[in-house]
């Protein structure tokens, strides 16, 4: 595959080092990656320069799992970066150090994760995702006069508002123009700059668009210059995305190559492993979960998604489909099986005919234990994906409550479920203020060490050595895993 | 009479497809062109046939084989789903990876449940010529913002049969949008969220007020919210109307006091209520009232603003209901409409299956296809100057690539 880029490439390098006095070939420390290296390199370097990139998007991806911040997540990188993947920039490299090699290797391990990682659907997903990651993180932390060089070595085919077009809709431009908390106003001293806008149709800007932010007028979007860096993420997105495509057709030519396939094997199972991507805890030791046990035990040790959940079930009689998906793969984790897992549901659904059920659920049932369709083993939602994914709609009782349900229906539900087991009015305030901050885990965490207070367990412990919940059925085990523990030591003292 | 008209059992659907269904209406305005092409021939056909078994992966050469299939298997309703990258009744031979959406017109579906919680007239499954009136906001609301903030052009709209509606856009811009695109675009148009638990369902302000893409939907659903919401639905009447009302609205004191002068006399009208909340809002000075305002806007979103199922959008390979399929349970044709007619459409006066074939028994033999004898007609007609208009753009956008 490399012959085949090779040959439509050469043409093209000679434009590309063009006014590139510290490192030819490489002009700017940012890279689009649009053209494969094309230098000799020894098998160490292929595997090093690829090793020492993929550890630094393995964390990316431990980040997201992590629900790290944004912030927390760039300095993370920023230091990994430092230590494995050096990258200067034209101003500081001067005289220090030499730009060429660090770039080369940066190109050379971008290209050597995509051979590795264009197999299947999934890996170039998470590659795209990650590498999409690192490339912002770099973009945001470039010099001002570098990016704008950059950015204008591309070309996308926007075009630039006039100040007639741009007068007629001063007032929606206007409307518009506020920074999003958060982001510093580093830009802020534009001078002229600072009022242009660049019209591209709106498909290059989506997530401008699904946030509102940008204004739309006959497919076109309107980008303030300072969101410009909106339509380059994309646009690496999307180019990254064709070009892994475009490499998975193209790569058993290179099969035969003995050196460089078992290495690239290697390297995808690395990042497969290296991420703990579902939670997959030991199955309960011993006794079997029961259809009628699941009652009891969702009022002694499900965390309050499910209770939730589990109450709207037994209420009324029925669960949406989102709310089944959550409510079903949460129970099979916990270990019902499937005969009990139709069982429960079969009762549960109790105003429902026989044959309707057999019809229009039983399948769905069947399907998320992988024994129907294409009989995939699907994991349990973890809290990253029932907040950020699927928000229940009108009539939905799935989600996260602490992130989905009105601070009031919070209150007084967290006080119904688990005023029993020890949360009083009190500990809602401090509960309250975390959900109020966006920190919804940890108001669960809360939650959970308050109402295991009674097994021992203090504040700050968490589920276990102060880790806090990512996993309804983390919370769930822990918290069975307490009961167990106590009522051991209360048979091992009754014998002593 | 009512029981004849609903009447759908296998016989009438069959003289329904054999005798009415526009067949080579529906190829056109899928395939766009007049001679066969990949998105007719890579189209995925879903057929749900008695006793509710559901076939996927069909897939058809011509329009007759399309025909000829249907009036087989005499399906109940058949749907439409995306051009694939081989034929979908190839799906067993090729490979996965080789078998993936690729074009598909950006589809809509609005169902009158998802209103459930600001509807007074009925609930679930019903439907009314009086909750129509939510489905014609919507219309009027997602028209506007397609065309005019979107650049859509091609855009038909259909009734479902039954309580809700879909749209169809089928500019080339549209097919060609990825499922990243689509949910893009989505959550753009998704202001009403949020689960049974949450009260308060609009929250898209931002620190510089509404969005500038929805001051025209505000514009347009606020005279609509008045004879809507206040004087057709009465949606404030009963006291769980007005108590969700209530805890919409940011200031302790005016709930109070309203509170309190509702419960004394709970028998005033909508209008007069809201016009007692307005009259409150204004007695507050600065901040407080521009909050309030701010808050009262949100009401007319809440109970206005459409409410799309957002599913149905997103994904290139989700099934849509195919135009003039007819509905099991009340026999009507699913018709295409005329968004500037929505509000005098009355989804009661809709043609049945059964009454359209009472119009074709009773009518003279004669010239041309059977559908242009019966009160099908102007549906058909309409889809078909939709098609024009979609073939007219395909045409032009083929010279200007034939003349690079």
């Amino acid at each position: 595959m490399f012959k085949s880029k090779e040959l439509k490439s050469q043409k093209r390098t000679p434009t590309a080092s063009v006014g590139a006095s510290t490192a030819p070939g490489y002009p700017h420390r940012l890279n689009f990656y649009d053209l494969p290296p094309l230098f000799e390199v020894t098998l160490e370097d292929f595997e090093e320069s690829a090793i020492d990139r993929l550890r630094i998007l393995a964390e990316i991806e431990s980040s997201y799992a992590r629900n790290r911040s944004w912030d927390e997540l760039k300095e993370v990188t920023e230091k990994l970066c430092k230590k494995y993947l050096p990258l200067h920039a034209n101003a500081t490299a001067l005289g220090k150090i030499n730009p060429l090699e660090e770039r080369k290797r940066d190109h050379l391990g971008h290209f050597v994760l995509r051979l590795a990682f264009c197999r299947s659907e999934e890996l170039r997903r998470r590659f795209v995702t990650t590498e999409k990651t690192l490339f912002r993180v770099r973009y945001e932390g470039e010099l001002r006069e570098e990016k704008m060089e950059f950015v204008n070595s591309l070309n996308f085919g926007w075009v630039k508002v006039d100040t007639n077009e741009r007068s007629s809709f001063e007032a929606e431009l206007k409307a518009l123009e506020v920074k999003p908390p958060g982001l510093p106003r580093t830009d802020e001293q534009e001078g002229p700059r600072a009022q242009e806008y660049v019209k591209v149709h709106w498909t290059k800007v989506p997530d401008l668009v699904a946030k509102r932010r940008v204004f739309l007028r006959g497919g076109f979007a309107y980008v303030h210059s300072r969101e410009v860096s909106s339509i380059v993420y994309h646009e690496f997105e999307s180019a990254l995305q064709k070009a892994l495509e475009h490499t998975a057709k193209m790569l058993p030519r290179m099969d035969e190559d003995t050196r460089l396939v078992p290495l690239l094997n290697n390297l995808s199972q690395g990042f497969l492993a290296g991420i703990p991507s579902e939670w997959s805890g030991p199955p309960l030791a011993g006794d079997e979960i029961r259809a009628d046990m699941i009652d009891d035990m969702a009022k002694k040790h499900f965390p309050l998604c499910m209770r939730n959940l589990h109450e709207c079930l037994t209420r009324d009689r029925h669960l949406k489909h989102f709310g089944r998906l959550q409510y079903g793969l949460f129970l099979k984790v916990l270990g019902l099986s499937i005969d009990e897992a139709v069982l429960f549901w079969r009762k549960s659904f109790s105003n429902i005919t026989d044959d309707k059920f057999n019809k229009e659920y039983k399948y769905n049932i069947r399907h998320s234990y992988g024994l129907e369709g294409k009989r995939a083993n699907y994991p349990a939602k973890s809290c990253q994906q029932i907040l950020t994914t699927d928000k229940p709609g009108v009539g939905d009782c799935h989600g996260c409550p602490y992130r989905h349900f009105s601070p009031e229906n919070l209150q007084s539900s967290l006080l119904t479920h688990y005023s029993l087991q020890g949360l009083g009015t009190t500990d809602l305030h401090e509960i309250m203020r975390t959900v109020k901050d966006g920190h919804y885990h940890v108001a669960c965490t809360r939650v959970f060490e308050i109402t295991h207070a009674s097994k021992g367990v203090k504040k700050g412990d968490g589920i276990g050595d102060g880790e806090s919940v990512t996993h309804p059925n983390q919370y769930a085990a822990r918290s069975i895993e307490l009961e167990k523990e106590q009522s051991q030591e209360g048979t091992v003292m009754a014998v002593d | 009479m009512m029981s004849d008209d609903a009447d759908t059992s296998p016989e009438v659907m069959l003289q329904f497809y054999k005798r009415l269904y526009p067949f080579q209406s529906i190829f056109t305005w899928l395939n766009q062109e007049h001679t066969p092409t990949k998105l007719f021939t890579h189209r995925e056909f879903a057929f749900t046939l008695q006793g509710d078994v559901y076939l996927r992966y069909n897939s058809f050469n011509t329009a007759e084989d399309l025909k000829k299939q249907v009036c087989a298997l005499n399906p109940t309703r058949f749907e439409i789903g995306p051009m694939y990258s081989a034929k979908p009744r190839d799906k067993k031979s090729v490979r996965p990876a080789a078998f993936t959406p690729q074009r598909r017109e950006l589809v809509f579906d609005i169902d009158m449940t998802d209103y459930d919680g600001v509807r007074t007239c009925c609930s679930a499954a019903d439907i009314c010529s009086r909750c129509w009136g939510f489905i014609a906001a919507a219309v009027k609301v997602l028209q506007s913002t397609l065309t005019e903030q979107f650049g859509f052009r091609h855009l038909l709209w259909v009734y479902s049969g039954r309580r809700g509606i879909h749209l169809w856009i089928s500019d080339p811009a549209a097919l060609d949008l990825t499922d990243d695109q689509r949910r893009a675009l989505v959550s753009a148009l998704t202001v009403v969220e949020g689960g049974k638990e949450m009260v308060k369902k609009v929250n898209v302000r931002t620190t510089k007020g509404l969005p500038p893409s929805l001051w025209h939907a505000r514009e347009t659903l606020r005279t609509i919210f008045v004879s809507l919401v206040l004087d057709d639905q009465d949606c404030f009447a009963s006291q769980e109307g007005w108590e969700t009302l209530l805890q919409l609205i940011p200031d302790r004191s005016i709930v109070e006091t309203l509170r309190n002068e509702w419960s004394q006399d709970p028998e005033r009208p909508s209008a007069q209520k809201w016009e007692e909340l307005k009259d409150l809002i204004t007695t507050k000075k600065g901040d407080v009232q521009s909050r309030l305002r701010d808050a009262i806007e949100d009401v007319v979103l809440q109970y206005t603003y459409p409410r799309i199922d957002a599913e149905v959008s997103k994904h290139r390979n989700h099934l849509l209901k195919a135009p003039f399929c007819v509905h099991p349970k009340t026999g009507r044709v699913c018709v295409p409409l005329d968004p500037r007619d929505i509000d005098r459409f009355d989804p009661c006066a809709v043609p049945t299956a059964a009454q359209l074939l009472r119009e074709l028994n009773s009518t003279s033999t004669g010239e041309g296809a059977d559908w242009e004898k019966t009160s099908l007609k102007p549906y058909v007609d309409l889809l078909d100057r939709h098609t024009m208009e979609i073939l007219e753009e395909v045409r032009m956008m083929k010279r200007n690539n034939t003349s690079w």
